[in-house]
């Protein structure tokens, strides 16, 4: 399994969806609930026959929304596609019954609709609008930024706008996240080692951090709480965070890991912690007080929190 | 009758008098004779002051002396005079009773002005002082030695000459005390140093270190008769001016040393990037670390050695406190050596930490092979070699201040070298890993045919990391290599890895039965040794050369699990890992590091293929061979 992320509609329950990625065996979706008081993790499974998952997000309006990227594989070609689809409406809650109970009692998604990428190439990834009304997708298509306006009941993607990087060889965005601030009007890109914010009302380049990383960049994540604050991580094992209105030196970089840095990630309130994920099996949680929004010399402990879970995000 | 005539001869000689002293008095005459004369009737004059005609004789000569005393007075104006004609001049009024105060005050403004006049001559050959820096000054007309050969013959004979008459002719005289000479010579002496410190500042380069030290030398000798006289001239001063101007040159020989070294790594690198004809074999990097370690050194020596003229034992300042301490420990010991030896290391460890991302030329592998290697032989055995050749040169004072000790400049030696050679793994891992990557991307692993050689990119990647054993090969030895099994040139690169994971795919499908089988191989993983990718390497061959294999097969794995192969994509994988494998497990500190790394990218690609039909393990061998 690659791909994993919260329920970004629910406020209350902590929930995150998982897609599984198996050539051979019917690919599906895990939901999965953790009851904090109890220390118990619930499962529920919806099946997604359509391929395999390689990026999953959810819809920020409606708890039983989500987006996948999947591959389609033919004898002679693959082709990593895009749709949105609706979970069975008594799972959108999850539900808490016992591990054992939920034997082979798998669900179905009904699908929406596709995001049509047959003028494009292939997805990479897909972005809903944070604290928007679902409606607004964007979708990574090789070179490609394409901005999805999802009508009515969400049965049908018109494209709206798109933008595609010009340039020489084969420009390919690895991955993108839509900036919080700013009334949801940026997103940050990542091509190769490149670091582009985009304007999503005019489809325009706004600043470009070339050379990010000194190879390629795999992920980034905007800081909840504050504006103009960006982490990005890379092959270079790096997690650098960068001020958007300086974007010629990074505010900070970490070296911890021995490897590939795949995923990092803010804490949604406390934007302090930040979660990378890499390639030499570890999992790093970094307190950064000084980067944050958090007061300085507010915080009771203060030393930086490197815990080195050997959880795998990824199973590797 | 006798006694009448005698007194009558003393009365005439005294009546004689008034004209005999304006005879003399009058320019052209001779004063000193006037005065003799006066010397002797003014006693008897006095005592017969009372008599009218003794009170006449005295009033004419009193008033003839007070002019020759005018005379006197208006001759000390003169410029023209010399010394000796202005002591005489001195002594004469003084004989007349005239006040000492004034006196001395003249005859110092005199002199004073006669020496001013030698600093200006001294200063007409320096360039008008700029205070906005060295200006394009043109070279001072004659040497240094000269300049202080001339200041310390002229002004400072002079000012000891003055100093010598004015203790002679005021000795003792209310109101002409010695506090006077002292001040005046204490602004004089002030404005001579001033000037040859203008001086100093001249001396371009590094010039003749010799003929330097013999200025000073000599300056400092004359300085210190002068100080002899007059202890309050600025013996302070004076010394501290000598040191200071060592104190520069040894720093303008630090910078210099700093310079060769950057010029010698500009060669170095010249004659690694040099175009060699095709045959030929290029520089050895021995010959040049060689080279390199051999010409930093000989410079150091050289400049111990022209440093230690400031301290030889025929030089006079070298018996001043400051020569034989703070200048030994501080200026040479710390300001040059070490100072240099620490400068050394850093600008070797900013090859590695430099801003190479940014797209500046990065330096060549080969030169960071070459700065690792110095710098350890640094650790090993230069830098205590170093250090001893200076204490032995200048011995240092037991109580000085604190000195740098060897151990913690071999560590920080130590430390750059071993950044230099991690930065070395990671430049190379990166580029064979580079390639890999992108002959995994670029490739249709869905439409390939059934392959039937091993690929290009496999066979560079071989020839690539054998280039680098050779070249790392050159500077380091070789390193441990964990005894190899007999059967470990044919061990059988197999798809299902035989002794670590069980069979991963259960026949029968549940919704949590790949998440049990998963699980099993992950926690299997978790005890197994975890294989550290960018870690820091050792100092020998194999490890380096471990390195860079792991860097590269492991982007070799990630790169496989992104992507979707077909029945043949596997094969061709399984060829190339076979080939690999075959002629990879001899660089590595133990084969079986190799061996886990192509077990995981073979079950990887298994794991990725839509129709898993492994290939017959001959005809792998039989492709293998072939290519």
């Amino acid at each position: 399994a690659r791909a994993l992320t919260p329920q970004t509609a629910e406020t209350d329950a902590i929930r995150f969806l998982v897609g599984t990625q198996s050539l051979r065996y019917d690919n599906q979706i895990h939901i999965i609930d953790f009851d904090d008081e109890n220390n118990i993790i619930n499962k529920n499974v919806l099946l997604h026959q359509v391929g395999e998952i390689w990026h999953i997000s959810t819809s920020p309006a409606d708890k039983g929304v989500l987006a996948t990227c999947y591959n389609k594989t033919s004898d002679t070609k693959v082709m990593t596609c895009a749709a949105v689809w609706r979970m069975p409406k008594e799972l959108e809650s999850g539900s808490h019954e016992s591990p054992d109970d939920s034997s082979s009692n798998t669900q179905t998604l009904e699908l929406l609709c596709h995001l049509d990428n047959t003028a494009h190439g292939n997805m990479a990834c897909v972005m809903w609008e944070p604290m928007g009304d679902g409606k607004k997708i964007i979708s990574l298509a090789d070179n490609n930024i394409l901005l999805w306006d999802l009508q009515e009941s969400s049965d049908k993607a018109v494209l709206s706008s798109s933008a595609a990087l010009e340039g020489k060889g084969q420009l390919k965005f690895t991955s993108g996240r839509w900036s919080p601030h700013h009334n949801c009007t940026q997103i940050a890109t990542a091509n190769d080692t490149t670091v582009r914010g985009w304007d999503t009302r005019s489809m325009r380049q706004i600043y470009c951090i070339e050379n990010a990383h000194g190879q390629l960049v795999r992920d980034l994540d905007f800081n909840p709480n504050k504006q103009y604050y960006l982490a990005s991580c890379g092959d270079d094992c790096k997690v650098k965070f960068w001020d958007t209105r300086n974007v010629t030196e990074p505010v900070k970089t970490l070296e911890e890991h021995s490897h590939w840095v795949w995923n990092v990630r803010y804490n949604h309130s406390h934007d302090q912690l930040i979660l990378t994920g890499s390639s030499d099996s570890r999992v790093i949680l970094s307190n950064m007080v000084s980067i944050s929004s958090e007061p300085f010399g507010h915080m009771v402990d203060d030393d930086e929190l490197s815990d080195q879970e050997d959880q795998h995000q990824e199973e590797k | 009758l006798p006694g009448v005539q005698a007194l009558l001869r003393k009365l005439q000689s005294l009546v004689e008098v008034p004209g005999q002293l304006r005879r003399w008095a009058a320019p052209g005459g001779d004063p000193a004779r006037a005065l003799r004369c006066y010397a002797r009737a003014r006693a008897v004059l006095r005592h017969y002051r009372h008599l009218p005609s003794f009170r006449a004789i005295e009033d004419e000569s009193h008033a003839i002396m007070a002019d020759l005393a005018r005379c006197l007075r208006a001759r000390l104006r003169d410029d023209t005079l010399d010394p000796k004609e202005l002591t005489e001049c001195v002594e004469m009024l003084l004989q007349l009773e005239e006040p000492p105060e004034e006196l001395c005050e003249e005859f110092l403004s005199h002199a004073g002005a006669r020496l001013e006049a030698e600093l200006a001559v001294l200063e007409a050959e320096l360039p008008p002082a700029d205070p906005s820096g060295a200006a394009a000054t043109p070279p001072p007309a004659s040497d240094i030695l000269d300049f202080v050969d001339r200041g310390s013959s002229a002004f400072v004979g002079n000012l000891c000459l003055l100093a010598a008459s004015y203790r002679s002719l005021f000795q003792g005289r209310p109101g002409a005390g010695d506090a006077r000479l002292e001040a005046f010579a204490a602004a004089l002496t002030a404005r001579y140093f001033q000037l040859l410190e203008r001086r100093l500042a001249l001396e371009r380069g590094l010039g003749d270190t010799s003929l330097l030290v013999r200025a000073l030398d000599r300056f400092h000798r004359r300085l210190r008769a002068l100080l002899e006289l007059l202890p309050a001239a600025g013996a302070e001063a004076g010394a501290a001016l000598v040191a200071r101007a060592a104190r520069e040159r040894v720093e303008r020989y630090l910078r210099a040393l700093q310079t060769f070294f950057l010029g010698c790594l500009g060669d170095v690198r010249q004659a690694l990037a040099a175009p060699r004809p095709p045959g030929k074999e290029g520089p050895g990097l021995p010959d040049l670390l060689a080279t390199l370690a051999s010409s930093i050194l000989g410079q150091l020596k050289a400049v111990l050695a022209y440093v230690q003229l400031f301290t030889a034992r025929d030089i006079a300042f070298a018996s001043l406190p400051y020569f034989k301490g703070e200048f030994c420990v501080e200026a040479v010991r710390e300001g040059l050596v070490v100072a240099f030896v620490r400068w050394l290391c850093r600008t070797a460890r900013g090859f590695a930490d430099g801003p190479a991302e940014r797209g500046a030329p990065a330096a060549p592998p080969a030169l960071l092979l070459l700065l690792a290697r110095l710098c350890l032989d640094y650790e090993a055995t230069t830098i205590s070699y170093i250090l001893t050749l200076t204490d032995e040169q200048f011995p240092p004072q037991d109580t000085g201040p604190a000195v740098t000790p060897g151990p913690a400049l071999c560590a920080e030696a130590r430390g750059a070298a071993q950044r230099l050679l991690d930065h070395y793994v990671q430049v190379q891992g990166a580029a064979v890993a580079q390639m890999l990557r992108k002959s995994v991307e670029t490739r249709d692993w869905l439409g390939t045919v059934e392959p039937r050689n091993v690929r290009a990119v496999m066979k560079r990647v071989v020839e690539d990391i054998t280039a680098i054993d050779v070249q790392v090969g050159q500077l380091f030895e070789e390193g441990v290599r964990r005894a190899q099994s007999s059967d470990s040139s044919r061990r059988a690169f197999s798809v299902y890895s035989s002794s670590r994971a069980p069979s991963r795919y259960a026949p029968s499908y549940t919704p949590s039965a790949p998440m049990d089988t998963h699980l099993l191989s992950n926690i299997q993983k978790l005890f197994s040794e975890r294989i550290d990718i960018f870690s820091p390497v050792e100092f020998n061959k194999v490890s380096v050369l471990t390195g860079i294999i792991k860097i590269s097969l492991k982007t070799l794995l990630e790169c496989v699990r992104l992507r979707t192969l077909g029945r043949f994509g596997l094969q061709q994988v399984q060829v190339d890992g076979h080939y690999l494998q075959l002629y990879l497990w001899r660089f590595a500190a133990d084969e079986r590091v190799v061996q886990g790394l192509l077990d995981e990218v073979a079950a990887s690609a298994v794991h990725r293929c839509l129709d898993p039909v492994p290939m017959e393990h001959s005809v792998v061998e039989l492709i293998c061979e072939r290519g």
